[in-house]
């Protein structure tokens, strides 16, 4: 039992992926977590996180059968805090090559694309990209308004150094439209791809796992929760 | 780009104790595995094995709520093996929190085992357990922790559960398992340069210069060892009364600190210290 006052978030539940271990980070950091896949309790969730592991197409199906789709629509309408997690981040862009194209939620405008698998010099690279890999900092605009506009302490990477690490397994990429959106970067071989998608704002995604990332992870979350 | 290289603390799991024995044999009780788990995972093991080391020969299965109780406040990628026999076995080890599972005596005497998981819940979560012993200059893959012979020679078994979809290799060598002498270099290298996926190196790690050679002689994707960190993390005295049904306690009762028998051979030495060692050598590692 929680107190009134500790932070909500509903982990979208449907049918892809485990969900158990995102809910016991929630809750370990004192938050309350519940699993759902009610579209009226997606509808009306103080927060969102949408996880996922597996097709790309076979998850929008799923979502939109469950009536998800437009849940999550009108959950985001009412400008509340959204996490992507892994697919559940590339879900929220406007279309994936992954055995398609298939369309997306298209919350963020922007593809999902293949990581490459080599390196620079064309070596091949084991895909899926599994494993301990840093995130970076993009280097931020030369503009004087965007700078002044964006304090990093104000998004999901509060407390969050250039060069943590976090815990990855994925075989597609987000390419967000406006570069704008990339919070945080990863290298892999050739790829240099985009980790954190964020408008900066309640939309939020992480192509890595935070609740298998250790410490950094954990803190991911706990920004999530207590600070957006 | 070179790779980051993982260091797994292994858990050998007995009933529900943590276990560590010479060749897999003559099990000695050193504790609870969630106490071992927890020292390992914040003291920044990258990831955790769990290895229930009599389960394929009792024919039991009692590890999922091991894993739960130990992934309630782990938040790192997390190995589970031994006695897994189905894919309902599999489906219940991942409900309970863990990431992969590890597969070797029902993969022996059912490949497709390795197929048919791996099309249910992806490569990245099914690992094949290999278990090698060098005879006759050749090395055959064992089940059962190294009891029954398989007749399958062991670079071919791992180009065929890679085949099948296996998403990771743990190679044991039965031959330096427990011994603290060093990883059977010959054999993870033969086995790193012949398949795509990785390989997590174990068997025989006694200090770190062992887990050096895997990485830059044998080429290992990861370093598994037990003794090692097992007998580091050992400190104050417990109470072996919450023990008393469960096997060996010899060890518990003598001062656990006190292992001068087996101090000849195993440095006991914490993660941070190996992996700071270990970058100082040239080795990518998360810090």
């Amino acid at each position: 039992m929680g107190s009134m006052n500790n932070p909500k978030a509903l982990i979208i539940d449907y049918g892809m992926g485990n969900l158990l271990n995102i809910e016991r980070a929630i809750k370990y950091l004192g938050g309350e977590a519940e699993v759902s896949s009610s579209a009226s309790m997606i509808a009306s969730a103080e927060r969102l996180i949408l996880p996922g592991v597996g097709a790309f197409g076979k998850a929008m199906v799923e979502l939109n059968e469950r009536g998800i789709c437009d849940a999550i629509y009108d959950f985001i309408r009412k400008e509340r805090p959204l996490l992507g997690i892994c697919l559940g981040m590339q879900l929220l862009m406007t279309e994936s090559a992954e055995f398609g194209p298939n369309k997306g939620l298209d919350i963020v405008s922007g593809k999902v694309v293949q990581l490459k698998g080599r390196t620079i010099d064309e070596k091949r690279l084991k895909v899926p990209h599994i494993g301990w890999n840093t995130i970076e900092f993009p280097e931020e605009p030369d503009n004087a308004a965007f700078k002044g506009s964006f304090n990093r302490d104000n998004t999901i990477l509060k407390g969050i150094s250039s060069g943590s690490y976090f815990y990855f397994v994925h075989s597609y990429i987000c390419q967000p439209d406006n570069q704008e959106y990339v919070l945080a970067e990863s290298t892999y071989g050739a790829d240099r791809f985009c980790s954190i998608i964020s408008n900066k704002s309640n939309i939020n995604g992480c192509q890595f796992h935070p609740e298998k990332s250790g410490r950094a992870g954990l803190q991911i979350y706990k920004n999530f929760l207590f600070n957006s | 780009m070179a790779k980051y290289i993982r260091i797994i603390p292994r858990l050998d799991i007995k009933g529900p104790n943590l276990v560590k024995g010479i060749h897999l044999e003559g099990l000695r009780v050193l504790g609870k595995p969630w106490d071992f788990a927890l020292k390992y995972y914040k003291g920044g093991a990258d990831e955790l094995i769990y290895i229930d080391a009599v389960a394929s020969l009792y024919g039991r299965n009692n590890l999922a709520e091991i894993v739960e109780k130990t992934s309630q406040n782990i938040f790192i990628p997390f190995t589970v093996g031994g006695g897994v026999r189905s894919l309902d076995d599999i489906g219940r080890l991942l409900r309970a929190g863990a990431d992969k599972v590890a597969i070797n005596t029902a993969a022996v005497h059912n490949p497709d085992l390795i197929y048919e998981s791996a099309k249910v819940f992806g490569s990245q979560c099914i690992v094949a357990s290999i278990q090698a012993k060098l005879i006759n200059n050749r090395y055959e893959a064992f089940t059962d922790n190294g009891r029954e012979l398989t007749g399958k020679e062991v670079t071919e078994w791992a180009r065929q559960v890679v085949d099948l979809g296996a998403g990771e290799i743990l190679l044991t060598s039965i031959d330096n398992e427990g011994t603290g002498l060093g990883y059977d270099i010959e054999l993870i290298r033969q086995i790193a340069g012949l398949v795509s996926v990785p390989v997590v190196a174990c068997g025989g790690c006694g200090r770190y210069e062992h887990m050096l050679d895997a990485i830059v002689k044998g080429n290992a994707d990861a370093v598994c060892a037990a003794s090692i960190f097992h007998y580091h993390s050992l400190g104050s005295k417990v109470d072996t009364n919450q023990f008393k049904d469960e096997g060996n306690i010899d060890f518990l009762k003598l001062n656990r600190g006190e292992f001068n028998f087996m101090k000849e051979k195993i440095s006991p030495t914490g993660i941070k210290d190996i992996k700071n060692s270990l970058i100082k050598a040239g080795v990518k590692c998360r810090v």
